[in-house]
């Protein structure tokens, strides 16, 4: 079992050298003459407004948090998928048990709304907007 | 030295490389992306005590679920990225205070690393240890397997509802 | 110590030839996409460099090669030149526990048609790398400092992270059929027509649209929505980092229809063909039919890939977050109950 995951690891050596090496032809290939305007950040042609390191929604956050608790469940049902033949109707219900448990989880931040994401309301002008209210 | 133990010392270089630069980074999204590395070298570690499925667990949880969620939270915070941190106490007591904690933890943890009798199995798994874990884990270890499922649904709930308070 | 040479040997030529062959098909599938879309728009597409603008893909990755390379003044430069390396070789490393056909007998040493097809975690492994490939984006996004960058960067991670639940749920019923973890294992399951698409067509599809959501394609591509976000992740990027960038995507869509492939149409698998042909297990013949019935299979998923791509609309972000969680990830449980339930039966 080492020496398969040997040569993975050496595998993945070979292919990030050759990541590398590909940059490092660009850098001798490659022109270089920056100027203010061509470094700074892209915004369409626009002067940037503030940094980009801003602060963003929540919700990305809630997300990653579920993930990570969705992640270890599927952690656990992998061993469980490669005995249960072996164990039968027993490990059926303790997986059903734990499942069940979970989704309770799932369906509670469901209700909750955390993982609706805002929809967009766009607003579609009608042929009433178009009429200039009459002056009095 | 044979070639597990060059594989060995390779992975605590890069562990111990890259922690050093989670800790003493003064920039703390430098922090959180080489956390990577770290999070890398100990599936590594584990591989090499033949603990194949533990290793992607690591690789998937650590690196897929908890440093994006390390990095999402970071970026959350406003203005924490540009930020140079600085800790309230300065000077000489900042070093000595370290330096003692550093001592304490490092010599409770060599003690017990030294005193424990650390149970050492006879043969190496030449197969897989999934099928192991699985069967082990629905037989012997039942009630650990069910409590952590409680224990992942409370950590759902309690997450969303600090979250969603504003 | 002549048996080590011996496996470094082989395993150095699988290396470079695996390598080369991600590479190329990088390549030919950047060239099949421009092609195919050109049709399907009635148009003409590459028709210029080497005959039926076959050389176009070498053209521009040279092109890129000798583009100049833009960092921005506020970016991270270090980061910013680390995050295509990590995408490119996340991309690389997926294809290592690949088997590309059974195995060949030379005498009697037995070699293995990949780097650790035998790998006992198998498609684990796989989830595992997607997990890194997430990082690769989210650092491109944010050490670019931009704000369409990062916008990208996150959509993409968050998208990734929603339907790796659904891959993985996709898999585990596999898993239940086949009672094994190894790619081998699963494929060698599939025996003559046994193939997983017909036996769970639910995680099929399952599997399809979380493929095409983890490589970031249409209609999942909302990262790089041009109209809102410009380039996305690779706002910033230019000349070779980008190429990188680029070929990564390519190269993970190699790795999906392979994957795709071996999980669900049977791998090398193919009814009739081998008991028609009639070939010594282990022979040098049969593995290069396998091989052949493989990569077909690839190119054909391949086509599906892009078919899709220049056929059905973006999706709304939040279309794209109530498929991945309100109905795949439930559809993937309730698939492994089902599957689990007959299984007991049977």
């Amino acid at each position: 079992m080492l020496t398969d995951f040997g040569f993975i690891l050496l595998y993945f050596i070979i292919g990030f050298v050759f990541v590398g090496i590909g940059i490092l032809t660009a850098a001798v290939l490659r022109p270089s003459h920056p100027n203010p305007i061509k470094n700074s950040t892209y915004e369409c042609g626009e002067e940037p407004m503030g940094g980009a390191w801003i602060k963003f929604n929540i919700r990305f956050y809630v997300l990653a948090l579920i993930f990570l608790l969705f992640d270890v469940e599927v952690v656990f049902l992998l061993p469980w998928a490669v005995v249960y033949k072996q164990l039968g109707w027993f490990a059926f219900i303790e997986m059903i048990v734990f499942v069940v448990i979970l989704l309770a989880g799932l369906a509670y931040v469901w209700a909750k709304g955390d993982l609706s994401w805002e929809r967009p309301r766009p607003y579609i002008p009608s042929l009433r907007d178009l009429v200039v209210p009459k002056k009095d | 030295m044979n070639l597990v133990d060059i594989v060995f010392y390779f992975f605590a270089v890069i562990i111990v490389a890259s922690a050093a630069v989670v800790v003493l980074s003064k920039n703390i999204m430098y922090s959180a992306f080489s956390l990577l590395f770290t999070f890398f070298g100990v599936a590594g570690i584990y591989v090499l005590l033949n603990a194949d499925f533990i290793a992607v667990t690591q690789l998937m949880i650590y690196i897929g679920g908890i440093l994006v969620l390390i990095i999402f939270g970071v970026m959350l915070t406003t203005k924490i990225t540009g930020l140079e941190m600085k800790t309230g106490i300065t000077g000489k007591a900042q070093y000595a205070i370290g330096g003692l904690s550093t001592l304490v933890l490092g010599g409770t943890l060599i003690y017990v690393f030294n005193s424990t009798s650390w149970f050492k199995s006879p043969s190496v798994p030449t197969t897989s240890t999934v099928e192991a874990i699985g069967a082990s884990l629905l037989t012997n270890y039942l009630l650990p397997f069910e409590a952590a499922s409680v224990l992942l649904l409370l950590a759902m709930i309690g997450a969303a509802l600090i979250a969603r308070r504003k | 110590m002549n048996e080590i040479l011996w496996l470094l040997l082989i395993f150095g030529i699988k290396a470079i030839i695996i390598i080369s062959f991600v590479m190329l098909c990088a390549a030919a599938f950047v060239y099949l996409e421009r092609k195919i879309s050109a049709v399907i728009q009635n148009r003409i597409g590459p028709n210029r460099v080497g005959p039926f603008g076959l050389l176009q893909p070498f053209a521009d990755v040279l092109k890129l090669f000798l583009k100049e390379d833009i960092v921005p003044k506020n970016a991270n430069r270090f980061y910013h030149s680390l995050a295509p390396i990590i995408t490119l070789g996340v991309a690389f490393s997926v294809f290592a526990i690949i088997p590309f056909a059974s195995y060949l007998k030379i005498g009697d040493r037995v070699i293995h048609m990949g780097i650790a097809p035998n790998i006992n975690i198998g498609f684990l492994f796989v989830l595992a790398m997607t997990s890194v490939g997430v990082y690769g984006i989210t650092l491109a996004g944010w050490s670019s400092n931009n704000k369409y960058s990062l916008l990208g960067g996150l959509r993409s991670a968050a998208q990734m992270i929603s339907y790796e639940l659904a891959m993985g749920l996709a898999v585990i019923s596999i898993l239940l059929m086949s009672q094994d973890l190894t790619l081998t294992g699963i494929v060698e399951a599939q025996k003559g027509l046994k193939w997983n698409i017909f036996l769970q067509p639910l995680a099929f599809i399952i599997f399809l649209t979380s493929s095409f959501a983890e490589t970031n394609r249409s209609p999942f591509d909302l990262p790089e929505a041009e109209p809102e976000l410009v380039g996305g992740y690779n706002t910033e990027y230019s000349g070779m980092k980008f190429g990188m960038f680029f070929l990564a995507e390519y190269a993970n869509m190699a790795a999906a229809s392979a994957i795709i492939s071996l999980l669900f149409l049977g791998g090398w698998n193919f009814p009739f063909i081998y008991e028609w042909l009639g070939f010594a297990n282990g022979s040098v013949e049969l593995v290069l039919v396998q091989l052949l019935v493989f990569l077909a299979k690839m190119l054909f998923m391949v086509f599906f890939f892009i078919w899709t791509r220049w056929s059905i609309p973006r999706f709304r972000y939040d279309q794209l977050m109530n498929l991945g969680w309100k109905i795949l990830l439930p559809l993937g449980l309730l698939n492994i109950l089902v599957t689990g339930i007959i299984l007991m039966y049977i």
